[in-house]
């Protein structure tokens, strides 16, 4: 059985016209969930290792209900619930003309947050009791114990951690197809669709993303070994 | 300078302080000793509300910790703490480590928070080690910078809990020369320790500890001297401890 593969529609043009936009929104849309979703987990994180029960039950109710829920959902549901008068609030014009693009940044920046929280949490806890002593004893406020000492060393704890997540959740940006964002893998059908190629497209989809996260990947593991604390 | 007043506290239902009191004066190098589990390092942290209480009182140099408005994080950056376990934070140089409380809680100048921190690195003698971090450091060594930084905040009293327990046996005597020395120039020092050589020459007042009380409160002369008049919990523990 011949397979009739043509890829030949795959020239530079494509390339610049179709993939390196999406491309760009990919990562964009990586770096940006991963820089909120760190900051707004650590918050959640802290409230889920705070002494107030009533913090520690939104921020456990938060981060239990958003990992009991496939991705592609929230992706929808906040696609759907978000008004347009929120995009043109936040961005104008350009904001109603990229309403995917904008609703998936803000999904995955509050879907990630719950499982970066998840990691921050365990990198937190990894920090000995001695040391928030230490910092009170000094005099440190609770904000100046965490900011100085504890999330530091909590941060480079799970830093090989958080790393992989973003690997994980580059690839997930994959389903912001779902609401017709156009990201990396969304270039590629374009393309497979101009030149009716739609099913070759696919596998130099997937090995364009497989290249990507597994050099990610090795990165990472490198980085493990060089910024350990020295203890 | 401290006033303990019947304090009392418990770990859910189980009681690991009961009713102590004391007074530390200024000048005083008080040594706290005891069985273990007997409260001694809790008392201790008890002093700079590290560990609340539940009954009674301390009041620090005129400040009250049990009051509501007193200012916790103020009255601690005037009191210095030597843990066991060292506790120097390990991301930080040996530098940042004296200088980073100087500079964000007493909102000292860079300059003059260095200024500060290298002369007590130097008095402790480890000025070679300013760029080290920590875990570059032995524990001994450590320890002498967790006195350093402690110092560098220039405290009104230091707290020591169990500063040489966690140290190699050769590395004792370094750490307690520098507190001879302290204790000398007259700082004000609360002790928790096993070392009774360093209790006997350099303390004036013993605290002998069990199950949460204090058995006995006296000058060390008494403690060491008269051991017939003290009580059998603590002539008990004595002779254990010093038949070696």
């Amino acid at each position: 059985m011949a397979l009739n593969l043509d890829f030949s529609f795959l020239t530079a043009d494509v390339v610049k016209a179709n993939l390196l936009p999406g491309l760009y929104y990919s990562l964009q849309l990586t770096v940006v969930t991963m820089v909120c979703g760190i900051v707004l987990g650590t918050l959640v994180a802290l409230m889920r290792l705070s002494s107030r029960p009533w913090l520690q039950r939104i921020a456990a109710v938060y981060v239990d209900t958003l990992r009991s829920i496939p991705l592609l959902m929230v992706i929808l549901w906040f696609y759907l619930l978000i008004p347009a008068g929120f995009y043109s609030f936040i961005a104008g014009g350009y904001g109603l003309a990229h309403r995917p693009e904008f609703s998936a940044v803000i999904t995955f920046t509050i879907f990630e947050a719950a499982y970066y929280s998840e990691i921050m949490r365990a990198g937190i806890q990894s920090v000995p009791r001695g040391q928030v002593y230490a910092g009170y004893a000094v005099g440190m406020t609770y904000s100046q114990c965490m900011r100085l000492v504890v999330l530091p060393q909590a941060f480079r704890n799970m830093l090989p951690v958080l790393l992989t997540q973003t690997i994980v959740l580059f690839q997930d940006t994959s389903l912001v197809y779902a609401i017709g964002a156009y990201d990396f893998l969304k270039g590629f059908l374009t393309a497979g669709q101009i030149y009716n190629r739609p099913d070759e497209v696919l596998l130099p989809a997937a090995a364009c993303y497989f290249v990507i996260s597994f050099s990610l990947s090795m990165l990472v593991r490198r980085l493990q070994a060089r910024i350990q604390i020295i203890r | 300078m401290i006033d303990i007043k019947n304090i009392s506290k418990w770990y859910g239902s189980f009681q690991v302080l009961t009713d102590c009191t004391t007074t530390i004066n200024k000048g005083d190098v008080v040594v706290v000793c005891g069985p273990s589990g007997s409260g001694k390092s809790t008392l201790i942290k008890t002093v700079n509300a590290l560990e609340p209480i539940q009954q009674g009182d301390i009041v620090v140099d005129g400040t009250s910790i049990s009051d509501p408005k007193t200012n916790l994080p103020k009255l601690r950056s005037r009191v210095g703490m030597v843990f066991q376990h060292f506790e120097l934070f390990p991301h930080l140089s040996i530098t940042d480590n004296l200088t980073l409380a100087q500079i964000k809680v007493l909102g000292r100048s860079k300059d003059e928070s260095l200024k500060r921190g290298m002369k007590m690195l130097d008095r402790v003698g480890l000025s070679a080690h300013k760029d080290k971090f920590p875990g570059q450091l032995s524990g001994g060594q450590q320890q002498r910078v967790a006195i350093a930084r402690a110092l560098s905040m220039d405290p009104i009293v230091m707290l020591f809990d169990e500063p040489t327990s966690a140290l190699d046996p050769e590395m004792v005597g370094e750490v307690l020369d520098v507190m001879v020395q302290l204790a000398h120039e007259g700082m004000t020092m609360m002790c928790v320790t096993h070392e009774m050589g360093f209790a006997k020459r350099v303390s004036n007042k013993v605290i002998f500890m069990d199950a949460g009380k204090i058995v006995e409160d006296c000058s060390s002369a008494d403690f060491f001297g008269k051991p017939e008049e003290r009580s059998p919990r603590a002539k008990d523990f004595l002779s254990k401890i010093l038949q070696h």
